[in-house]
């Protein structure tokens, strides 16, 4: 047995050594050759198909799975990159059930979509293990543009201005470039180090410096890039956590849960990762089932999601619901936290209200619930915190907290583009901040072109 | 309970499913085992005349084609007749025979197109207590380049020939297997039967290339960086077959015919077509060859519980009833007019049908309305052409709907007519007959 098996508080070695490595395996694990072949013979290579309209970034799907299916993988690789340079990545972490896969016609007709999302992943490995370049940089045009966060949006806006000709310097906080595709994914969403080995292959196309440990607002202001640069993308992520609201919420053991997936993540050794016998999450989100069942997966005992609101308002997807649920993650609905409970400063419960919609408006009932917990996840949401854009020079135009763009990307600002999760108006997902980046650096290439 | 028993040209076998004479009939090995598991009869494979027995390539003999989950649509192969020797053949067949007695052998014979090797072997083969001869006058390749199988079958006037040799030489019925290669399949047809062959069997298969091996550009089954054709068989050659058969079925010169009807026969449904075209009974390979011996059970219980439904109580009831309504083109009405309708409940909205209209056809079908995707056939343009039922995947979600007579035809602003008119007496065609005065 474990020795921290059953050991009360944040502690690790909960599993045996070799269990680790199986509980985070990858979670759809790649199709080989001839899995791909089958699938791919299931498409039916629909005319204005409703999962090419479905995906945010408007891969051509009934082309590349074609593609596939007749022995061209790297040809189908292309379709996708054409599209998506980050398509490695959202092979994995798309919620294709909610996207593409939702609207094929063979969801509509059996229940069972084409496995797109599988798919796009195998032409895409096919093409990376290769190393396929597919963009040669167009002749050098001698502008630079400085791209402000290394995450999907900035990746793939980089590429798309490199290609372009242009210069790039990506400027990234964080130790390492990824955002979010590193820090903030299940870890067995992306096994093996693939978001470094896709920042690689994304960068390999040249033009594009990424200087790490360079956090605006910090090391540098807005205005010196708009002074030192031709154009400025900003594609910075949610720096904020939402608080729980709820009294004690101090106390030791009360975590932010984009914290513990980043440090889980970047561990080498999981089983050194200390967590809560008995884990309570905060939250309905992505980000909820991903804390929850990570939690459960280094060793948790009880793990349970409290949800404000019911199974039907829930941002996460059904799949992910029926991940958690698989993995022995329960899930609570109409409860929101009211106060956490510490002994000797460590959290030992939480107390939860039960809650109503009345009218339009939910509100609490009055009656409640205690909850063991020596462990509380904060997955309620994340901010965008814009306090790092406006050290100097004229400031940037927000529309509810977050940056305002326009069609095209633009900002209030001249020469300053934006996309990802700090503009208003997205819908926080990592295909979407490839489509933002993508579109906005074909707009700063028109720009500095005609100019 | 539907009867499927079969006497084909007095030959009789519990059920008309046969394997055509091919690999799986080569030794009695293979057909104790059809016989098991329920097969009618056999067509054992063609034997050669006495002496050293024909060699095969050590290579592939086989090539083929796929269609969707890599199913087997078509199958050709380059193997020769049998490479046994003929007195090991011949004790199996007659041993086989003697323990199936209810189930038809048939020995399939190929030797060169001599009087006298004919006349040797008939005698070898009556001995066995064979039903019946099948004379191969179809095997594409190899055989032919020595002067027999398609090569004889290519020249009405040797059948002719060699099938009255062998009616002079042997009491056993005569079925003539005609090869596909050849422009018009009636005229081998009717030399066989102006030598008085009993029977025709059909078709033999296809001369083709199935692949090319786009590393060693060499053709596929590839032998050694080189290939050869071979003969085309498989549920690809069906509709050919089918003409063919219909073909011998309805010529005033070859009416009445017995016919063994052969090419791509997979199912009972299959089968059952044939035997509606005029076929007597039928031969099957390639499905055996493609999913085992056990095939049969399917074809044999689905064409007696189609018949049982049907109220069709024997063979007889089924054998050539489509022949009839095989025609010519210029005899067809052309005042039938029918329009494609589709079932919105059943589109799963692939869009094929939209495409396929819009890109190759007439522009009958709409892909968007009011800002929905949405496909429904424009009668004011469409021609009934049918393609859309073909493209699309769900079974029954396209269908003809023909126009009533006296309803409007929104295409030509005309009511349909309620009489029956076709080219031969069509205004547009030059050599239209007057209409009788």
């Amino acid at each position: 047995m474990p020795e921290g098996q059953f050991k009360e508080g944040i502690v690790g070695g909960r599993l045996a050594a070799d269990q680790y490595a199986d509980n985070f395996s990858d979670l759809h694990p790649p199709l080989d050759h001839h899995e791909a072949l089958v699938e791919s013979d299931r498409c039916y290579f629909c005319y204005d198909a409703p999962c090419m309209n479905a995906c945010p970034t408007s891969i051509d799907i009934p082309l590349f799975i074609r593609q596939i299916s007749t022995g061209n993988p790297i040809g189908s690789a292309k379709t996708i990159f054409d599209q998506n340079i980050l398509g490695g990545m959202c092979a994995r972490v798309c919620p294709t059930e909610t996207l593409c896969e939702e609207v094929c016609v063979r969801e509509v007709a059996e229940g069972k979509p084409v496995q797109i999302g599988r798919l796009q992943r195998y032409a895409t490995d096919v093409a990376m293990a290769d190393n396929k370049q597919f963009y040669p940089r167009a002749a050098p045009t001698g502008k630079t543009v400085a791209v402000v966060g290394a995450g999907p949006a900035g990746l793939a806006a980089a590429h798309r201005l490199a290609r372009h000709g242009h210069d790039v310097t990506i400027l990234e906080a964080r130790p390492k470039a990824g955002g979010l595709n590193e820090y903030g994914i299940a870890a067995y969403k992306s096994v093996d180090n693939f978001a470094q080995a896709e920042v690689d292959y994304v960068t390999a196309i040249g033009g594009i410096d990424i200087q790490n440990g360079k956090a605006l607002g910090r090391d540098y202001q807005l205005s010196d890039l708009m002074r030192n640069y031709d154009a400025v993308f900003l594609g910075m992520g949610l720096g904020g956590v939402n608080a729980l609201r709820a009294d004690g919420e101090d106390a030791e053991g009360v975590t932010n849960a984009v914290e513990f997936i980043a440090e889980l993540r970047q561990a080498s050794d999981l089983s050194g990762l200390p967590v809560g016998r008995r884990v309570v999450v905060i939250g309905g989100g992505m980000t909820a089932i991903d804390a929850a069942v990570q939690s459960k997966l280094l060793g948790a005992e009880e793990v349970t999601i409290c949800y404000r609101r019911g199974q039907e308002h829930m941002n996460a997807s059904e799949f992910e619901q029926d991940l958690a649920a698989a993995n022995g993650v329960t899930i609570r609905h109409w409860l929101q936290p009211k106060r956490v409970i510490a002994e000797g400063g460590k959290v030992s419960a939480i107390e939860l209200e039960y809650t109503a919609l009345n009218g339009d408006k939910l509100a609490g009932t009055g009656e409640t619930l205690t909850l063991t917990a020596d462990q509380v996840f904060k997955a309620i949401g994340q901010s965008f915190v814009p306090a790092a854009l406006n050290g100097s020079g004229a400031s940037i135009e927000l529309d509810a907290g977050r940056i305002k763009v326009d069609g095209e990307g633009r900002t209030s600002l001249a020469k300053v583009w934006a996309g990802g999760d700090c503009i208003f108006g997205g819908d926080d997902l990592t295909v979407s901040a490839v489509a933002q980046g993508r579109d906005a650096a074909e707009s700063i290439h028109r720009s500095l072109t005609q100019g | 309970m539907a009867d499927i028993r079969n006497n084909f040209v007095g030959i009789k076998s519990p059920n008309p499913f046969w394997l055509a004479s091919a690999p799986p009939t080569d030794k009695a090995y293979n057909v104790i085992r059809a016989f098991k598991a329920g097969w009618g009869g056999v067509v054992w494979k063609t034997l050669g005349e006495e002496g050293p027995p024909v060699v095969n390539v050590n290579g592939p003999r086989y090539g083929a084609i796929w269609g969707t989950d890599r199913r087997l649509l078509g199958l050709n192969n380059i193997e020769l007749i049998t490479d046994r020797d003929l007195q090991t053949n011949l004790r199996e067949m007659k041993q086989v025979k003697m323990d199936w007695p209810d189930r038809a052998l048939i020995a399939s014979i190929m030797v060169p197109c001599e009087e006298a090797s004919w006349k040797a072997i008939l005698p070898l083969v009556e001995e066995t207590g064979a039903d019946g001869i099948e004379l191969n006058f179809g095997c594409p390749h190899g055989m032919s380049e020595r002067g027999m199988g398609a090569a004889v079958g290519q020249v009405p006037e040797y059948i002719e020939m060699v099938v009255r040799w062998c009616k002079q030489y042997t009491r056993m019925p005569v079925i003539t297997k005609l090869t596909p290669n050849i422009t018009d399949i009636r005229k081998p047809a009717r030399a066989a039967h102006a030598g008085g062959t009993d029977a025709v069997s059909l078709i033999n298969t296809i001369n083709s290339i199935t692949g090319v091996d786009l590393d060693s550009f060499a053709p596929m089954p590839t032998i050694d960086g080189k290939g050869s054709h071979g003969g085309y068989c498989g549920p690809a050659v069906k509709p050919i077959a089918m003409n063919m058969v219909a073909e011998i079925a309805r010529d005033p010169e070859t009416r009445g015919l017995p016919i063994s009807g052969i090419g791509g026969i997979t199912t009972w449904r299959d089968a059952a077509e044939f035997l509606a075209l005029g076929a007597g009974n039928v031969q099957v390979c390639t499905a055996a060859m493609t999913y085992g011996f056990k095939i049969v059970q399917e074809m044999i219980a689905g064409l007696e519980n189609w018949m049982d439904e049907k109220g069709h109580r024997t063979l007889d009831d089924v054998i050539g009833r489509a022949t009839p309504n095989v025609t010519d083109w210029q005899y067809l009405n052309l005042n039938y007019v029918a329009k494609a309708h589709i079932d919105q409940d059943a589109c799963i909205k692939c869009g094929r049908c939209h495409i396929a209209c819009e890109d190759t056809s007439h522009q009958a079908i709409t892909n968007m309305v009011n800002g929905v995707r949405h496909f429904e056939v424009i009668e004011a343009e469409c021609v009934g052409c049918n393609l859309c039922v073909n493209v699309c995947p769900v079974d029954n979600c396209i269908t003809m709907e023909p126009l009533a007579a006296g309803a409007m035809d929104e295409r030509t602003g005309k009511p349909v007519s309620p009489v029956y008119a076709n080219w031969t007496t069509h205004p547009n065609n030059p050599m239209a007959k007057v209409a009788a005065e």
